[in-house]
């Protein structure tokens, strides 16, 4: 029950390597590796279902060798017979009234026992529905064939921005995602905070949770949407108050011009060739809005929604060519020169 | 002796001693035709139901390689061996086959076979409706995997949510290969099911009242009413899809006023009955086999019929739990949970009643009671994470998870397969007039036990260790792979089962000891006739006398004298008291029921490239269906000479 | 053994046709880029005639392509000029009259290289595989594609019929209109 936390149980580091000199260190590269299980919940959410799943686990399994025990004795009780032995046709008459009492009342303890549980889950989707959303940190996210969009909502419109695959929100605070479609049904599942909640097209749904405890928790799409449904992962990452309006500060800002030779040619060959077509980035004339905004690309954990880890190297071989990576994804693979490819992986890596 | 109701000589009958009369002379019109026209044209419901059988476990071994195909793919991370696309393909086709192909239809198919035998009939009503019916089954089937074959296999799994299976995003001709299958299999799937119903309510044995007829029987009676009123839906459902994607329609088109959920609540209106078509016939064979094998009758009989009505009735309102991460409202959703642990309660009483019967009684260990403890062990188990999963807050973590794939795989191979095997086991003497070996069925049953429990326990682990279904690959990082890889060696264990199980039937069929007409002492009504029954399975027609006929001193009350052979007829019955009420003759073997499904082959085939084929392709099937009713002289002749004169 | 036998003929005769049209090609063809071979728009030649040179309709058979073709029309805003396929600023796409051609590669010429009047060229900004699906696309709105692997409606607002039901509509060469025509 280690999720992606490594099997023993400990901490990965996991160490950055950059082509670019950018001197910014993240706080991020030291959290643990990310958690995909819902038995740690990490939250009141997944924490509530946490305490359902134990009770229920409980009343079944002794259910369940009540049963297989009673079916033993029975086996042990009886007397063992052979195709020739005459039939117990008294049965149909003679009166069986204790056998009758007997299972009457294991039809009651059933019944008791069912009642038991479905008032359990009744106490459940009542503090499921009672989570305090005072001050939540509102977010729209969008599914994609094969990645997710999400859009930070702020009452202020200069401070909306959009990322991709990868969401900070602050440990302590509510957090409501309305959640919308764009192509087919996707589910929004992140089993350390909450249970699952698709993503319908023409609907918005809404599913609110909160991170009681920093750390990097990793979901995936939970309904089955296609070619790459299998790698549709996104990351919700649980800091401190301070660390994420730091984060919020950085992503409502648009990216920085480039800061050397390397990275400008990189932008060049961004805006001139098909990147420019589909992605954003802000701050320049890229401004498409059917693929990742990249506008922060750098400073994610991962690319391709949780496909790969964002090192350049792997940044390279997408860009390349997705389709080995994701067959089927809707990124086309490119012909670039590698002096090309380098600049661009380079400049790719200046937007923190 | 054949197993296929062409009975030959009486010399094949040990211990008999009488002069042999040709099969044609003893039982008449009964006997079909030799040769392959015979075959082609018969409506005995035995040969048609062994046929039936035979083919719908074929499909089982061929869904089960396509599984096979995905444990191999998914017992390492990250693996390229199966790429997305035909992945896709590999667990649709999977679950369409089992669900569609291979578990409903089987479970038809016993009662094609055995429903007639246990009520006392000579035949099922409408024989060539189920002949029809089968043809379009198998029709469908291969339809299926051709397309498979081709590249066009539906690849949209297997209850193919729209929009991902809709115009727009079903590329190609795939989910409407899906769609028509629904059609072959819907068709198929009505007309046994009326048949069924139809013999179960006309055509009993005289003095076999409702509350006397076997629990199978019951079983079967309840499941075919639940399929005529569940099977519309997908019909509709799939209708509306095919229209959608080749005409234009907007049913599930949520811009011009449509919905995509509406898919969803069609389909699982009849999907959550299904999966009761396969349970409940599952427990007529557990009741049957209990009863036999604890040498007394069922305890608690009309708690169990009790139970089993409940279970088809409430099947009907669960259908929203398959629904619980859309944004349904809530309170309805609470509804559902209710009623999704309320129909725990009716499957409960029947455990307990089993239970009690097997205590009460004098066990013998036989291979089909060790499949009905598997049962047992692996239907309680699968009912139980049923429960966890009908709560809505537990299930939003486990809905669409691995956890729900053990869970299905426990309830429906443990509530349907197992106690099929253990079917298979009991009345293969009945069917051949051999018995399968019972060493070979004790390797048979453990294995598949020990490898059924090694490949779908971990399911439930990796589940909640957060790995979502029907996914081609995981990374390496997840730690998914240690488990994914021992239920990877259990899917071997069952392939190995299921392998020992062809060669005990292949074997015994030629060498297995001979069954009398009753080797395990059965109390049912087909057990007094030979192994195999011959063409008209009862000679003379029997009457009844008390819920088991074979043990109770005058469960057999009497005969029904004056049946004729030629033409063949039935004795039809009054529906409650199973009084008689008059003779009907049986219409006789006719090739029109195969060409009839051809014809809707055709039809239905190519209605998935054009819409005017529903217009072309409708004149062969009336020609057919015209060819099929018109009486023959000959017909005629004989149903003048039964009649009365004024 | 008959029916085998008429099952293996059945087969033979649809692998071809299911394959072509259900293919799902996730990577581009290896090798460089070959331009395609100029295509003739006129008839007149001068001399002997050299016959008329087509590449094999490679995408527009294949469902994939030209599913793609109608995403990508959308994703680059072609609807942006030609709406969806009706014409705006730009010529409509799904009538009969082709002014600079109706052949696959005229039209991928077009989408590379740009037309007078306002059609911009996308020419390394689309990579060349999405141009050929967009031709077939194109293609597909006038109903010049096989009607089984043409793209069935798309799940919003109905514009227009959709490609498998868009009766064919042969093509014409027409003479680029003039701009005193054109700003009407």
């Amino acid at each position: 029950m280690t999720g992606f936390a490594g099997r023993r149980g400990g901490h990965r580091r996991r160490t950055t390597r950059r082509i670019a000199l950018t001197p910014v260190v993240f706080p991020m590269a030291a959290i643990a590796a990310p958690l995909q299980d819902a038995l740690q919940p990490a939250g009141p959410q997944a924490g509530h279902i946490h305490a359902l799943w134990l009770l229920m686990l409980g009343v079944c399994a002794l259910v369940f060798v009540a049963v297989v025990a009673a079916l033993l004795v029975a086996l042990r009780h009886a007397p063992r017979g052979d195709v020739a032995t005459a039939a117990d046709t008294q049965a149909l008459t003679r009166d069986e009234s204790t056998v009758r009492r007997s299972v009457g009342a294991a039809i009651a303890v059933s019944v008791a026992l069912l009642l038991l549980l479905f008032g359990a889950t009744v106490v459940t989707d009542r503090a499921l529905a009672q989570l305090p959303l005072t001050d939540a940190v509102h977010i729209r996210l969008t599914g994609h064939q094969w990645w997710w969009e999400a859009t930070y909502d702020d009452p202020e419109p200069a401070n909306v921005f959009a990322t991709a695959n990868e969401l900070h929100v602050p440990v302590g605070r509510p957090v409501v995602l309305s959640l919308e479609a764009s192509d087919v049904i996707h589910s929004f599942w992140v089993p350390n905070l909450h249970g699952k909640k698709d993503l319908i097209p023409g609907r918005t749904a809404t599913i609110a949770f909160r991170a009681d405890a920093p750390g990097v928790y990793r979901g995936q799409c939970a309904e089955f949407c296609g070619y790459q449904h299998a790698k549709m992962a996104l990351l919700v990452i649980a800091e401190s108050p301070q660390q994420y309006d730091q984060w919020l500060a950085r992503s409502r800002a648009s990216a920085l011009p480039p800061p050397d030779a390397t990275a400008q040619r990189g932008q060049q060959v961004f805006l001139r060739s098909t990147c420019a077509m589909c992605h954003a980035v802000g701050g320049t004339p890229a401004n498409g809005k059917h693929a990742p905004d990249l506008t922060h690309v750098a400073s994610r954990q991962t690319l391709a929604a949780g496909a790969l880890r964002n090192e350049p190297a792997a940044l390279a071989a997408w860009i390349i060519d997705p389709q080995q990576i994701k067959p089927g994804a809707n990124m086309p693979a490119h012909a670039l020169a590698p002096a090309d490819l380098l600049a661009l992986v380079a400049y790719l890596g200046t937007l923190q | 002796m054949s197993a296929d109701g062409s009975a030959g000589t009486l010399a094949a009958h040990p211990g008999r001693d009488r002069p042999a009369y040709s099969a044609r002379e003893r039982y008449g019109g009964w006997v079909d035709e030799p040769g392959l026209l015979g075959a082609l044209a018969t409506i005995d419901h035995k040969r048609v139901g062994v046929r039936f059988i035979t083919t719908a476990f074929g499909f089982f071994v061929l869904g089960g390689l396509l599984a096979g195909l995905m444990r191999l793919q998914l017992s390492r991370p990250d693996s390229t061996l199966i790429g997305p696309d035909l992945y896709n393909q590999l667990f649709t086709v999977h679950g369409t086959t089992m669900m569609f192909v291979f578990a409903v239809p089987i479970m038809q198919a016993m009662g094609v076979y055995f429903v007639p035998l246990m009520v006392g009939a000579r035949d099922i009503a409408f024989p060539r409706m189920i002949a029809y019916a089968y043809w379009v089954y198998l029709f469908g089937g291969a339809m299926l995997f051709v397309a498979l074959a081709l590249n066009i296999g539906p690849d949209a799994g297997w209850f193919s949510y729209t929009p991902l299976a809709g115009p727009q995003y079903g590329v190609g001709k795939r989910s409407d290969f899906w769609a028509q299958l629904i059609t072959f299999t819907e068709v198929s799937g009505l007309l046994v099911a009326v048949s069924v119903i139809t013999t179960i309510f006309k055509l009993r044995a005289p003095g076999m009242t409702l509350n006397r007829m076997p629990l199978f029987v019951w079983a079967l009676l309840i499941t075919s009413f639940m399929i005529v009123f569940a099977l519309p839906s997908v019909m509709m459902a799939s209708t509306a899809l095919i229209l959608d994607r080749l005409v234009g329609t907007h049913f599930y088109n949520q811009a011009e006023g449509g919905d995509a959920l509406l898919w969803q609540h069609l389909f699982w209106f009849f999907g959550h009955p299904e999966v009761y078509f396969i349970f409940l016939p599952g427990l007529g064979f557990v009741s049957t086999i209990v009863g036999t094998f604890s040498r007394r009758p069922v305890f608690g009989y009309v708690a169990v019929v009790l139970s089993m009505i409940a279970t088809g009735f409430l099947s009907f309102g669960l259908w929203v739990h398959h629904m619980f991460a859309t944004n349904v409202p809530e309170l309805g959703k609470s509804f559902f949970t209710a009623a999704s642990m309320v129909i725990a309660i009716p499957t409960a009483t029947q455990i307990f009643c089993w239970i009690a019967t097997l205590w009460t009684g004098r066990i013998v260990l036989k291979t089909p009671l060790l499949f009905v403890l598997g049962f047992f062990f692996i239907l309680v188990l699968g009912g139980l994470t049923g429960i966890m999963l009908a709560a809505v807050p537990l299930d939003l973590q486990i809905h669409d998870t691995f956890f729900v794939v053990a869970h299905l795989h426990y309830v429906l191979i443990g509530g349907g397969v197992f106690p099929l095997f253990g079917a298979f086991y009991y009345w293969f003497p009945k069917v051949t007039g051999r018995m399968l070996n019972e060493t070979l069925g004790r390797w048979n049953f453990w294995l598949f036990f020990i490898g059924f429990n090694v490949a779908f326990f971990p399911m439930h682990i990796l589940g909640l260790q957060g790995m979502p279904r029907r996914v081609y690959t995981y990374a390496a990082e997840s730690g998914w792979g240690t488990l994914n890889l021992i239920s990877s060696l259990g899917a071997v264990l069952i392939v190995v089962s299921v392998l020992l199980f062809v060669i005990n039937v292949v074997r015994s069929r030629r060498r297995g000891t001979a069954a009398g007409p009753d080797p395990w002492g059965a109390s049912t009504l087909e057990w007094a006739t030979s192994s195999p029954p011959p063409p008209g399975n009862f000679h003379p027609q029997l009457a009844v006398n008390g819920r088991e006929p074979l043990w109770e001193p005058d469960g057999v009350s009497g005969r029904v004298d004056g049946l004729t052979n030629d033409p063949p007829e039935v004795l039809v019955t009054t529906l409650l008291d199973a009084s008689p009420h008059h003779r009907r003759a049986v219409p006789a073997p006719t090739i029109w029921p195969l060409l009839a499904a051809i014809a809707t082959t055709v039809m239905f085939v190519s209605s998935i490239f054009t819409p005017w084929a529903v217009v072309w392709g409708s004149i062969p099937i009336a020609i057919a269906l015209i060819a099929w009713f018109w009486p023959t002289r000959e017909e005629a002749a004989k149903h003048r000479k039964r009649e009365l004169p004024a | 053994m008959t029916r085998t036998a008429v099952a293996g003929v059945l087969v033979a005769l649809l692998l071809p046709t299911g394959c072509q049209r259900e293919s799902r090609r996730f990577e581009a063809p290896a090798g460089a880029v070959v331009p395609p071979p100029p295509v003739r728009m006129s008839e007149l030649q001068p001399t002997v005639a050299t016959p008329h040179q087509t590449i094999a309709p490679r995408y527009e058979v294949n469902a994939r392509a030209l599913a793609e073709g109608k995403r990508l029309y959308s994703w680059y805003n072609c609807n942006g000029c030609h709406a969806n396929g009706g014409g705006d600023k730009g010529p409509a796409l799904m009538d009969d009259v082709w002014v600079y051609g109706s052949e696959p590669a005229n039209i991928y010429a077009t989408i590379v290289e740009g037309r007078p009047n306002g059609m911009p060229s996308f020419g390394g900004h689309i990579p060349d595989e999405q141009v050929w699906q967009l031709a077939a696309y194109v293609r597909s709105m006038s109903g010049l594609v096989p009607k089984d692997a043409a793209p069935s409606r798309d799940d919003a607002i109905q514009a227009k019929p959709s490609e498998n039901r868009t009766p064919p509509a042969q093509p014409v060469m027409a003479a680029p209109a003039s701009s005193s025509e054109r700003s009407q």
